[in-house]
């Protein structure tokens, strides 16, 4: 299809610290200049009217390609995790590759092991070959330390980074919620919170030996957190990620037994949630992602240990994301490298930043009307979210992949 | 014979205010004086049951309770068909072995059915911490907790504190060690939000691998050590430690278990001369209790909390079912 040359103006560019007025050209589907002088003949004009104009959010780490949610969401590429299938298999890899296109692009990473089930390497180079952005452990972790070894070595010789689960099985075995008074009144299974703290520590000691980078899907402790800080004190090539639901939700959202708050990790203390937002702000946390996982209620009207964990996340993200620059947690700049330019250089994409020659994945944001979150009124397949009924602010009005308008 | 705790009605709100719930979740929702008024609501049952013959009343006459249990017990539910049908009600007993639950059904699919044939309370158990809550929400009738997974078991809590009421006076500035397998118990989480609310301290005994996490902040203190946690107590109750605890995942052996927290007549010394012994049912003698604590003529009231359970049961079943009876003030 043959596209128009877009021209985006009267907009206020995500592409430092802090939106600035500017106008952005889009050539044959790629940013062709920032505040050009001149326009091609034949342009589309859009006016943006002030709005900001920012990179497409790339969503790290989701569990199903849910499209009306992610264009509600104003996500333009997803990264699915291989627990579906699971992604085992090149010729899975490939289908799932062409999911979502045109309008939504969709990058598989592979599973680590056979039918992740943590015992022999899955053919993660013939997955490469057929689309595989990275590799990750899916929902759990690799338990046994001389399997994970392998599979870091192996897939850093490939180029992938390793996408991690970090939970001790042995402490959370059975576990459905975070020890402490919470759990404890509700009568409910619960785990540690130093189970993520110590599946950190042995992956960490993994990536110094191999060298292997990797990146921890969600960090959620401040004891997790201090390790990571550490490590990258150190030079080690590791990356985290966190979504909304550990940053805005302690545990005490699981009162009343409610199954949209079951979460893996489960969430967490108080003391741990403000590390958290502590760690957005000192740049330890790198990534934040929606981990987008709709939940009919097959799976969640029903008693809270036998539901099963997850949220629908993809419609929120944005939303909560600004939260975070309102309340002075980070700038606009940084929340975008966290959505977009962080996942975009892990998955080695040419998209994620507003720059000259890459792809035009485009979202235009009013960052200030108010909405409030809606359960039974979510474009996701479901309508699992632990934030039902809060008040938030800001969302996407306008979305292009590509070059392409999609919304 | 009444109490001589127990209070004059004019002492509580008018009406359906002395108790302003649909439902019998647990102890939680409930405030000191809606424990108080249950137990002196059960001390006229508990004189009605000692009377002979006639135990009955009618006034839950032309009621369906359904007692629907999904998961095995005796005891509590042969209460609560005793205590439904001596105030005249139709009880009709489910259990989960003979429903379709074992068919795949949801749980919400079952409580839908049920209620559809129009009960006019449920009584539910399920092994599952917040299942009876998710039934609660769904259904049009009130519905009384029978104890869900590990979360509370609020009729146990009430007779429990009904029994240290007649038998000790009160239920308030006592000293209360709860002993044993806390960390999966229901019986414990609703004992001591009832023993705490009414304003006793409350102490757990207990290994450190059956103790809950935090469980400080319920306004407990904790001990691992019985000899310790025993002393001056006004009250010993005991708890029952399932067999599958005993396996080596949370505790070596039964043996080892019974030297270092069974209750022995021994141990027993370092409690109140005069401190009573408790235990919910069923025992396992010899590992948590010795037989001559269990059977003791004075201080063991393992008897009298059975007998206090019907007249507790009987005494919610009446409460909760007024606004339905259209009895003057529930509305």
């Amino acid at each position: 299809m043959e596209l128009k040359p877009l021209h985006i103006v009267n907009a206020q560019l995500v592409d430092a610290e802090t939106p600035r007025a500017g106008s952005l050209l889009v050539i044959d589907g790629r940013i062709a200049a920032l505040d050009p002088t001149e326009t091609p003949e034949g342009s589309e004009i859009v006016d943006a009217k002030g709005q900001w104009l920012a990179p497409g959010i790339i969503d790290l780490g989701v569990f199903a390609t849910d499209k009306p949610a992610f264009h509600f969401g104003g996500i333009t590429r997803a990264a699915l995790m291989p627990d579906a299938g699971p992604l085992d298999d090149p010729g899975l890899v490939e289908r799932a590759a062409k999911g979502g296109k045109p309008d939504l692009w969709v990058h598989p990473l592979a599973a680590a092991t056979k039918g992740l089930a943590g015992r022999e390497l899955a053919e993660i180079g013939l997955m490469k070959s057929a689309g595989a952005r990275a590799i990750a452990t899916g929902r759990t972790r690799i338990a046994d330390s001389g399997v994970m070894r392998r599979v870091l070595a192996y897939a850093a010789s490939l180029g992938l980074v390793t996408i991690i689960h970090a939970e001790d099985e042995g402490l959370t075995a059975g576990a459905v919620a975070t020890d402490g008074e919470m759990a404890t009144r509700l009568g409910l299974a619960s785990a540690p919170a130093i189970a993520e703290a110590m599946a950190i520590a042995r992956d960490l000691a993994l990536v110094e030996e191999t060298g292997a980078p990797v990146h921890f899907r969600q960090v959620t402790t401040a004891r997790g957190l201090d390790l990571i800080r550490a490590a990258k004190a150190k030079g080690l090539p590791v990356l985290c990620g966190i979504t909304p639901a550990h940053l805005f939700l302690s545990d005490t959202a699981i009162g009343d037994f409610r199954t949209f708050a079951r979460l893996s990790p489960p969430l967490r203390s108080e003391d741990d949630r403000q590390a958290c937002l502590a760690a957005v702000a000192d740049g330890t946390i790198d990534v934040l992602s929606s981990g987008h996982d709709p939940r009919g209620p097959e799976d969640k009207r029903l008693p809270f240990a036998e539901a099963l964990p997850g949220m629908a996340g993809a419609e929120t993200l944005l939303a909560l994301g600004l939260n975070l620059v309102r309340d002075g947690h980070v700038s606009p700049g940084r929340l975008f490298d966290m959505l977009a330019a962080t996942p975009a250089c892990l998955l080695g994409l040419d998209a994620g930043r507003l720059a000259v020659g890459k792809d035009a994945d485009l979202i235009l944001i009013d960052d200030g009307t108010p909405w409030q979150v809606d359960a039974k009124k979510m474009a996701a397949y479901a309508g699992n979210t632990p934030f039902d009924g809060m008040p938030v602010q800001g969302r996407a009005t306008a979305m292009w992949k590509g070059g392409m308008r999609v919304r | 014979m009444t109490s001589a705790t127990t209070r004059p009605a004019s002492d509580y709100p008018p009406g359906g205010d002395a108790f302003r719930h649909r439902h019998l979740i647990g102890i939680a929702q409930l405030t000191p004086w809606e424990i108080s008024y249950v137990l002196d609501a059960a001390e006229q049952w508990v004189e009605l049951n000692r009377s002979g013959a006639a135990k009955h009343d009618d006034r839950l006459a032309g009621l369906t309770i359904i007692n629907a249990f999904f998961e095995n017990s005796t005891r509590t539910l042969l209460s609560f068909e005793i205590a439904g049908k001596r105030l005249g009600a139709d009880v009709v007993n489910m259990h989960a072995a003979q429903s379709s639950v074992k068919k795949g059904e949801t749980l919400i699919d079952t409580a839908m059915t049920l209620n559809a044939m129009r009960a006019d309370a449920m009584v539910i158990r399920h092994a599952s911490s917040g299942a009876v809550q998710l039934i609660a929400d769904k259904v049009d009738c009130p519905v009384l907790n029978a104890g869900d997974g590990r979360h509370e078991h609020p009729t146990q809590a009430l007779l429990d504190a009904l029994t240290i009421r007649r038998r000790l006076g009160r239920v308030e500035g006592l000293t209360i060690a709860i002993c044993g397998d806390v960390l999966h118990s229901r019986v414990a989480r609703s004992n001591i939000l009832a023993l705490t609310l009414l304003g006793n301290e409350v102490r757990i005994v207990a290994p450190p691998t059956l103790t809950p996490p935090a469980v400080d902040r319920m306004h407990v203190t904790t001990f691992t050590d019985m000899d310790e946690g025993l002393k001056d107590a006004d009250v010993v109750m005991m708890l029952r430690l399932q067999n599958e605890r005993m396996d080596g995942a949370y505790l070596p052996s039964a043996r080892e278990y019974h030297a270092f927290y069974g209750l022995t007549p021994k141990r027993l010394e370092k409690a109140k001369p005069d401190a009573i012994v408790m235990h919910p049912g069923p025992m396992n003698r010899g590992v948590e209790i010795d037989s001559n604590v269990a059977d003791h003529p004075t201080r063991s009231t393992i008897t009298e909390q059975v007998e206090m359970g019907v007249a507790v049961r009987m005494a919610c079943l009446d409460i909760l079912t007024r606004r339905k009876r259209g009895v003057p003030g529930w509305n």
